[in-house]
């Protein structure tokens, strides 16, 4: 029966899968890439701040794309500004996520039609793992958005590919 | 000061480059002819009765009948008065005298009509688009833009 059969009481063990551990770790440190490009930027420094608290689910803002596991991008996304997204992105290590915040970085919002400089939807360029909708999302969309992507990160499989 | 004093003044002076008004309303305006724009702007700010020392604003138009054009809002700080100046060209061959070394302020708003409008400024020092990728197609907010289909392998229309 191998580990089962040890005796476990003084010495502090329990038992779980790597997948589990190591995704355990991954959604509860999911340090963050500042992208704020418009007023999503302003809920997502709302988040940060005292009232929402976004450090308690563990995303640390970070300035640099080498340090982080998801990107938030919040507003919206010039065509001038998507070669650059890309590159931020492609610098991020593996793996990483993105999210999506906010109707401009889903879809274009309300630059759908006539916004010839928006890139209507950053996936576009990146594949994106949550939208967040809303003009913009207020922090308790975004904190819910985090728990999405925590519930995406838990059933996730180091044998099992990617999608 | 008043815009008929005004237009008197610069009709005197430039006569034939003076081709139309309206002054009897709120924001009285006079037309000028583009390649003498800025002998004009230089005259309504440095003659001691204008002054007309602050450019407001600076815009492009597109008037949809194939004529494009700029329209000059101008203060005077100092007689605390206001103009407007107008200037017209056609669509096939855009081209209107640079104000830039007249006001300062005018540079950055004539690269802007320059981007969006296509209309070339003569005599700018630094004629490059200021807003869009120096490599987009078109102007975006003349009447007949069509956008394009992509942009370096992004798709841009909806």
């Amino acid at each position: 029966m191998g580990l089962l059969d040890q005796r476990f009481e003084n010495s502090n063990v329990f038992i779980t899968s790597l997948d589990g551990l190591l995704n355990w770790a991954r959604l509860s440190s999911l340090w963050q890439m500042q992208f704020g490009l418009a007023c999503c930027a302003i809920e997502m420094m709302a988040a940060s701040a005292s009232n929402f608290d976004i450090m308690r689910f563990g995303v640390i803002p970070r300035a640099t794309p080498r340090q982080v596991d998801v990107m938030f991008v919040a507003g919206t996304v010039t065509i001038k500004m998507a070669s650059r997204i890309k590159r931020l992105y492609d610098q991020m290590s593996e793996p990483r996520y993105v999210i999506s915040m906010g109707s401009c970085a889903t879809c274009g919002g309300p630059y759908w039609e006539h916004g010839y400089h928006v890139l209507k939807g950053v996936d576009r360029v990146i594949p994106v793992d949550v939208y967040i909708p809303g003009c913009p999302p207020r922090p308790e969309a975004l904190l819910e958005g985090i728990m999405k992507l925590q519930e995406k990160v838990r059933k996730e499989s180091m044998v099992k590919k990617r999608a | 000061m008043t815009a008929q004093e005004i237009y008197d003044v610069l009709k005197t002076k430039f006569g034939d480059a003076i081709t139309e008004s309206k002054l009897d309303i709120l924001q009285p305006w006079i037309r000028i002819v583009p390649d003498k724009t800025r002998d004009i702007c230089l005259s309504l700010r440095d003659e001691s009765v204008m002054q007309f020392d602050y450019l407001s604003c600076l815009s492009g138009v597109d008037y949809n009948n194939g004529t494009l054009g700029i329209v000059y809002h101008l203060t005077s700080m100092v007689h605390k008065q206001k103009i407007v100046l107008k200037t017209f060209c056609p669509k096939e061959n855009p081209h209107i005298q640079s104000v830039s070394d007249v006001w300062g302020t005018a540079n950055w708003h004539e690269r802007e009509v320059f981007d969006l409008f296509g209309i070339i400024i003569d005599g700018h020092p630094d004629m490059r688009r200021i807003l869009l990728p120096d490599d987009w197609e078109g102007n975006p907010l003349r009447k007949d833009y069509k956008v394009q289909e992509f942009y370096h392998g992004m798709k841009v229309p909806y």
